[in-house]
């Protein structure tokens, strides 16, 4: 479950990790006062606007804006309140801004320069372990840094058994070529943050940038926190983070009805069980000529409500052309999955695409049968290649 | 021979009374499967499906020589259950259970390293030796006994394979499924492996899907047999928007090298006749059985 940026720097500040401080507001009035209150706290002068939305890249779509005096904030927080920022993990429809994260100037000037970081903590999955990645190239996008310079990337891998060690985080500072008290709060700063993945069972870390301030603090400047869904039910304050106006609306309806649904650009539907057969579908379709407008899958339980529940989501969007059901019935029985679909169609009525329903497994047979007498606009298969070929056939009938 | 399951598996089943466990337990019994006993806590004595219960895994293993366990034990309490029956010595332990956390994962996969013993899952279907062993929750009726390995991510898309490795004439020897968590006990290669060292497994059929490297360091391992036997590969989620999880919690892109393409390049360059649609899992299989496949 990904979280907003003030809502991961609140964890992390929670288990000593050091951030820049900020106020979230949601609206021009409540950044004002959040300015006036944070100068208060933290003695900054100026201010730094930060659009909260779940995507990467905030700052070169203009979602994070400096402000140097409580003008510039009403306006500057005004502007990115309710804009659609667009960025390139937003796609091109961009995202609504609803919220602002009033943050203090953490690049004043000082005895010394400021530096910037990169640190990320994610599992390793060959190894099975967690693994602490960091580079001197703080700031910039991490993947443009391992693809140019992969030598500026450094890993360190850190035992389940015995956990983060000393040494561990003085060899990421030395690695720095920090020295003195940043060196010192370097440590503090690694070993809290880790303290504070393992506990909170994220699945992701990244602070990009981690800043050496002129006074050779060490504090997260942004923190985008990745929570483990499967660990939520240990963790009901986290649980509570969720903000829903960040997912897909359609995601959100089915997750209620138990559904996996994600919502893509294309424009045949499918309705599978099992998630590799329901990404397998997926790749028919783009193999027949379509281009899928959705996973989903409906898991063990393939019944007439599923099914019907399905059928809603997947017709919610405009662009579906086509429905391809691909249900491989083990324990579940294909005449039932059947009468499952026609009572689904004859209850939403007037469903106006073609239906591909492909059923194999146990009674594979009867639920064909049951399909082609329905006398419903629905053709079946039973072999997966058959339903390959007759989503060809529905493609090009609709784009002829 | 066959692999991790066969007629001589003395299985138990944790969680044995839930109705998951109760469930399958019984399509177990059904199916032949040389179900001994289960385990639920706190109604150990009492009788099952017509099948002791014991209070604890050690108790099965000593009052019914348990050697394999499945397990369909709640997420919350599932890394408990594989740790019991790790430590009580059973051999072959099979975890059904979906949604456990990864960090209890890490911990388990630590404390198992360089144990005599084989997990696998979780997140997972189970392993079928037809005509003999059904440890998981596959349709038996689906996998017909032969010569063929199957070793997939995947749920039904094990299904799909077998059936169409049926329905080409052909049959399976042992089929496992090794799950689509992003931490399992049995990577893709070890699986693989086992199949590639069986005497009555004559080619594989290696499903996987993105994310992760499994299905990369399988591939180099094959190639390191000299590809000894044939291996038919298909790689789901060729169309998965890099960043989003696909159902399975470990089906998400995070990188260049765990999208399908690459994935299937690796595959291809390491001498696996890769299928781009998952429907031509099992002509292509006759074809490499007769030498006509095409690595392209």
């Amino acid at each position: 479950m990904n979280i907003h940026e003030y809502q991961g720097k609140e964890i992390l500040k929670r288990y000593g990790v050091r951030i820049q401080e900020g106020i979230v507001a949601s609206t021009a009035e409540e950044a004002v006062e959040a300015a006036k209150r944070l100068t208060e706290e933290t003695g900054t002068g100026w201010h730094v606007i930060k659009a909260q939305i779940h995507a990467g890249g905030r700052g070169k779509g203009g979602g994070v804006k400096l402000a140097k005096n409580l003008e510039q904030v009403k306006e500057i927080a005004g502007q990115i309140i309710g804009m659609n920022l667009v960025t390139h993990q937003t796609g091109p429809e961009g995202k609504n801004v609803h919220k602002v994260l009033v943050a203090q100037d953490v690049y004043y000037p000082g005895v010394s320069e400021t530096k910037e970081f990169y640190v990320s903590i994610l599992l390793d999955r060959a190894t099975g372990q967690n693994v602490i990645m960091y580079s001197t190239e703080g700031g910039m996008d991490i993947e443009e840094v391992a693809e140019h310079t992969p030598d500026k990337i450094f890993k360190e891998y850190i035992s389940p058994v015995v956990g983060l060690q000393g040494f561990q985080a003085r060899k990421i500072a030395f690695n720095f070529g920090l020295e003195g008290e940043a060196f010192k709060e370097m440590v503090k700063f690694i070993t809290a943050l880790y303290k504070a993945y393992v506990e909170t069972d994220s699945s992701m870390f990244e602070i990009n940038p981690v800043l050496k301030t002129s006074d050779n603090k060490i504090l997260a400047v942004d923190a985008k926190v990745d929570l483990d869904d499967n660990a939520l039910y240990r963790h009901k304050d986290l649980a509570d983070l969720r903000d829903i106006t960040e997912e897909d609306p359609l995601e959100v309806e089915a997750g209620e009805h138990n559904l996996n649904y994600v919502k893509l650009d294309g424009n045949v539907g499918c309705m599978v069980n099992g998630a590799g057969l329901a990404m397998a579908t997926m790749d028919i379709i783009k193999l027949s000529g379509g281009e899928p407008a959705n996973f989903l899958d409906v898991g063990g339980g393939a019944n007439a409500k599923t099914v019907e529940a399905g059928f809603r989501i997947i017709l919610k969007d405009p662009n579906v052309k086509a429905i391809l059901i691909n249900i491989f019935g083990g324990i579940v029985r294909c005449d039932r999955v059947a009468n499952g679909v026609v009572e689904a169609y004859k209850n939403i009525g007037n469903i106006e695409v073609p239906i591909i329903v492909r059923l194999q497994g146990t009674n594979a047979e009867e639920g064909a049968r049951i399909i082609d007498e329905s006398g419903l606009k629905v053709s079946s298969a039973v072999l997966l290649k058959d339903a390959a070929q007759k989503v060809k056939e529905v493609i090009e009938s609709v784009n002829a | 021979m066959s692999v991790l399951v066969n007629k001589n598996s003395k299985v138990i089943v944790q969680g044995f009374t839930g109705s998951e466990g109760s469930f399958h337990a019984q399509q177990m019994i059904e199916y032949g499967t040389n179900v001994v006993g289960g385990v639920t806590p706190g109604k150990g004595g009492s009788t099952h499906l017509d099948r002791p219960v014991f209070n604890t895994v050690a108790e099965a293993v000593e009052k019914a020589g348990a050697d394999t366990s499945i397990i369909f034990v709640p997420p919350a309490f599932a890394a408990d259950a594989i740790l019991e029956a790790a430590d009580a010595g059973i051999k072959v332990i099979i975890t059904i259970t979906e949604g456990i956390p990864v960090k209890d994962m890490i911990a388990v996969k630590a404390y198992l390293k360089g144990k005599d013993l084989t997990l696998i899952g979780p997140n997972c279907p189970g392993v079928i030796t037809p005509g003999e062993a059904k440890v998981g929750i596959m349709p038996g009726f689906v996998f017909k006994p032969g010569r063929i390995g199957i070793v997939s991510k995947s749920g039904t898309l094990t299904y799909e394979a077998a059936d169409q490795i049926v329905k080409a004439g052909l049959g399976i020897s042992t089929a496992i499924g090794i799950g689509g968590d992003p931490i399992i006990g049995t990577p893709t290669k070890n699986a693989v492996e086992m199949l590639m060292n069986d005497p009555e497994t004559d080619a594989i059929v290696m499903i996987g899907e993105i994310g992760g490297n499994y299905e990369a360091m399988a591939a180099e391992y094959i190639r390191s047999t000299g590809n000894r036997k044939p291996v038919v590969g298909f790689i789901a989620g060729q169309t998965a928007p890099k960043g989003r999880r696909m159902g399975h919690a470990g089906a998400i892109i995070g990188g260049a090298d765990d999208t399908a393409e690459a994935k299937m390049r690796i595959m291809r360059e390491n001498g696996i006749f890769v299928v781009d649609s998952p429907a031509e899992i099992g002509d292509t299989m006759v074809k490499a059985l007769r030498g006509e496949a095409v690595n392209a």
